[in-house]
């Protein structure tokens, strides 16, 4: 037990403050303080879920301003949705969609949720999140850094961005 | 001698292997005439021990539509490819030998709509009916489809069912209830034990073979490293060793080197992020922070000396795509030693703690005796007492030069592969600090010749979760015509469900955990 508190004690804080906010996003209604994300992995290379499991550690700590990943996407504001949306993914991704509460905010993650990215054109894939459910906003990237998901949903939950 | 069946000179019309250099991975290839003769060839290949790598189709225009199946042995890696008759569109399915080829063969029925003879398994694997016929088959071929053929759309998948007072069914996915990738798994339950796990695949399947058709040498080598990103490097280098033994362009030493660096790496960072993820799973977040320190360390540091957080487009084929200057040797090394401390610090950590001890010894017991008969490598196969390591049994540059130890235990379940993993990574950062050390000079990079006709080549590398095989057949200008990757996924996902039944269904997420098999890479 004391090797692990020495441990905590001598690593310290890891959480690194809030990257300069990005350009503008479109605002998340009826979000304050606080968003629940659910995220659905359409068909991706599994890069942006290395990127969004980095995403959740010490150094970005979302769940310190409010953002937390949930597991149904009943419980979620904003849909992360990764991947050129396969063909099996896509009624899937639908049905997810469907089980929001409104206003169900979509956010593509990544080139290819973005436009179907290097994946686009194959017989297998929907060629990206906007071709099958409408999406409120884009985080390119191949995959997009953790720093760069930061700044966009801060947005989405810090107070400035309302009224 | 590999085998009996006479070797490369292969029939008239067939498109020519490149040959292995010196240094590369040994490979053979025969080109058995009747179906007879391939299965009385697998057939020796079983009774000599040798092991299944992979299985895969292929159909371009210009070439007969072939079914090419990989086998190791103790000399190296072994190429069947058994060519289709024109009449008859089946091929002879060897899953009674190696039963891990069932998934393969189905793949391929899926794919390209060949029938394989004697396989009893009629249900799809990657088609969940929702292609308008076999997506592989060239445009200009003039196609019968086999009427045993799984093209009509799939309403319900028959999985196997489990009968009798108080069983149950769970079924799980295609989303699950994390950050995961998408699959479906059907669990069959009393109360809290699992009697049964059967996997559901294919909704990952985003059909990368055909986009690799016609694309240039470069460009293909990008989207090799998109197959599976957590193993962006391990699909690179195979990917860049098939098209070189092809070319007949070996790359330069020095590239080699590198090569290797990104290669441990990414088994490195990779390692840390399960060893956190293990903890995490066991209920102590504590692993998941420190571990997850470590890893993003990391992968900042893959960013600001490789230009990308995973490796990705830093192999290509002809060498590597940067070179290393003797400040960034100086920080890798440096970097390596800060993570060797952190790390042996870390595991007395867990070794100590008896809560988490208790979640991994005893649970998702993979068989040694099944690992055995299965020829499983990877750290799955290594955890369950198998000695497969390509970086050992077969070593390229500088592997041949500073050794790397095999990782083993023979315990098999979770505790066993958080040891392996922990053995790894101390193994590869010794290895790593050899190599900064004697980095030879040289190019980092040598344009590999044009082919002037269809060329074939294979790549087989050892990467952080297993053997990555890459097969290409180049044609003139150095386009690709067709390439096959394999992740050593295909044939660890069986085995995950062999250690599931007895287990709490509270376990599984750990158990999965601690196999961490690729979806994406398995889809294609």
């Amino acid at each position: 037990m004391h090797k692990i508190l020495l441990k905590i004690f001598r690593t310290g804080t890891l959480t690194e403050p809030l990257p300069e906010p990005g350009p503008p996003v479109k605002p998340c209604p009826l979000v304050r303080g606080s968003l629940a994300v659910r995220h659905v992995d359409a068909g991706s290379c599994n890069a942006c879920e290395l990127e969004l499991h980095a995403f959740t550690q010490a150094f970005y700590a979302p769940e310190s301003i409010g953002i937390r990943f949930v597991a149904s996407p009943r419980h979620a504001d904003v849909l992360l949705v990764t991947g050129p949306v396969t063909l099996a993914m896509k009624d899937a991704l639908r049905a997810a969609h469907e089980a929001m509460p409104d206003p169900r905010y979509v956010i593509a993650l990544g080139d290819c949720a973005c436009n179907g990215g290097i994946f686009r054109g194959s017989y297998a894939v929907s060629g990206g999140v906007p071709e099958v459910i409408p999406v409120d906003g884009q985080i390119p990237g191949c995959p997009p850094e953790p720093k760069r998901i930061l700044a966009y949903l801060e947005q989405l939950v810090s107070a400035e961005n309302k009224d | 001698m590999l085998n009996p069946i006479e070797w490369s000179s292969g029939p008239d019309g067939e498109i020519p292997f490149g040959t292995p250099f010196p240094f590369s991975v040994p490979f053979a290839l025969a080109s058995p005439e009747s179906p007879g003769l391939y299965l009385e060839g697998v057939r020796r290949i079983k009774e000599r021990g040798g092991r299944l790598v992979s299985l895969w189709g292929s159909w371009t225009s210009g070439a007969d539509p072939a079914v090419l199946a990989a086998f190791s042995d103790a000399e190296g890696l072994l190429l069947y490819r058994f060519r289709l008759s024109a009449d008859d569109r089946s091929f002879p399915s060897i899953a009674f030998l190696f039963p891990l080829a069932n998934r393969l063969e189905r793949a391929v029925r899926d794919l390209y709509g060949w029938d394989p003879a004697g396989l009893s398994d009629q249900r799809p694997w990657l088609d969940h009916g929702l292609w308008d016929g076999p997506p592989m088959v060239p445009q200009d071929a003039s196609f019968q489809r086999s009427p045993e053929g799984a093209d009509s759309p799939q309403e319900e998948y028959p999985f196997v069912r489990v009968e009798g007072e108080g069983v149950h069914e769970i079924p799980v996915g295609p989303i699950h209830a994390g950050i995961i990738e998408p699959g479906h798994f059907r669990f069959q339950v009393v109360g809290e034990k699992l009697l049964r796990m059967e996997e559901r695949f294919g909704f990952a399947h985003k059909g990368v073979r055909t986009l690799f058709r016609n694309r240039s040498v470069s460009d293909a080598a990008r989207l090799a490293g998109r197959v599976s990103g957590d193993s962006a490097v391990a699909f690179q280098t195979a990917f860049s060793d098939a098209v070189e033994v092809a070319t007949g362009s070996p790359p330069p030493r020095r590239a080699l080197w590198i090569r290797s660096i990104l290669l441990e790496r990414e088994r490195i960072a990779n390692h840390l992020g399960d060893l956190g993820a293990l903890g995490n799973d066991a209920g102590f977040g504590f692993g998941s922070v420190q571990f997850g320190r470590l890893k993003e360390e990391f992968l900042r540091t893959n960013a600001r000396i490789f230009g990308h957080r995973y490796l990705m487009d830093t192999v290509v084929p002809g060498g590597v795509a940067g070179d290393l200057g003797r400040q960034e040797l100086a920080l890798l090394r440096e970097e390596c030693a800060r993570t060797k401390s952190d790390v042996l610090e870390l595991k007395t950590i867990y070794d100590e703690h008896g809560g988490l001890q208790d979640r991994f010894s005893g649970t998702g017991w993979l068989d040694p005796m099944l690992a055995g008969r299965w020829g499983l490598g990877g750290v799955a196969g290594r955890a369950s007492g198998q000695m497969y390591d390509l970086r050992h049994s077969h070593p390229v540059p500088p592997y041949d030069q500073v050794h790397v130890p095999v990782s083993i235990s023979r315990l098999g379940d979770v505790s066993a592969r958080v040891q392996v993993r922990f053995q790894e990574v101390r193994h590869s950062l010794s290895f790593l600090d050899s190599v900064l050390e004697a980095l030879p000079e040289g190019p980092f990079f040598i344009q590999p010749e044009e082919t002037f006709s269809p060329f074939e080549g294979v790549g087989w590398v050892e990467g952080w979760r297993g053997e990555v095989l890459c097969w290409v057949r180049l044609g003139s200008g150095g386009t690709v015509l067709d390439a096959h990757c394999h992740d050593p996924s295909w044939l660890l996902w069986p085995a995950l469900e062999q250690t599931v039944p007895g287990n709490l269904v509270a376990d599984f997420p750990l158990i999965n955990k601690s196999f961490n098999l690729s979806y994406s890479g398995h889809d294609l």
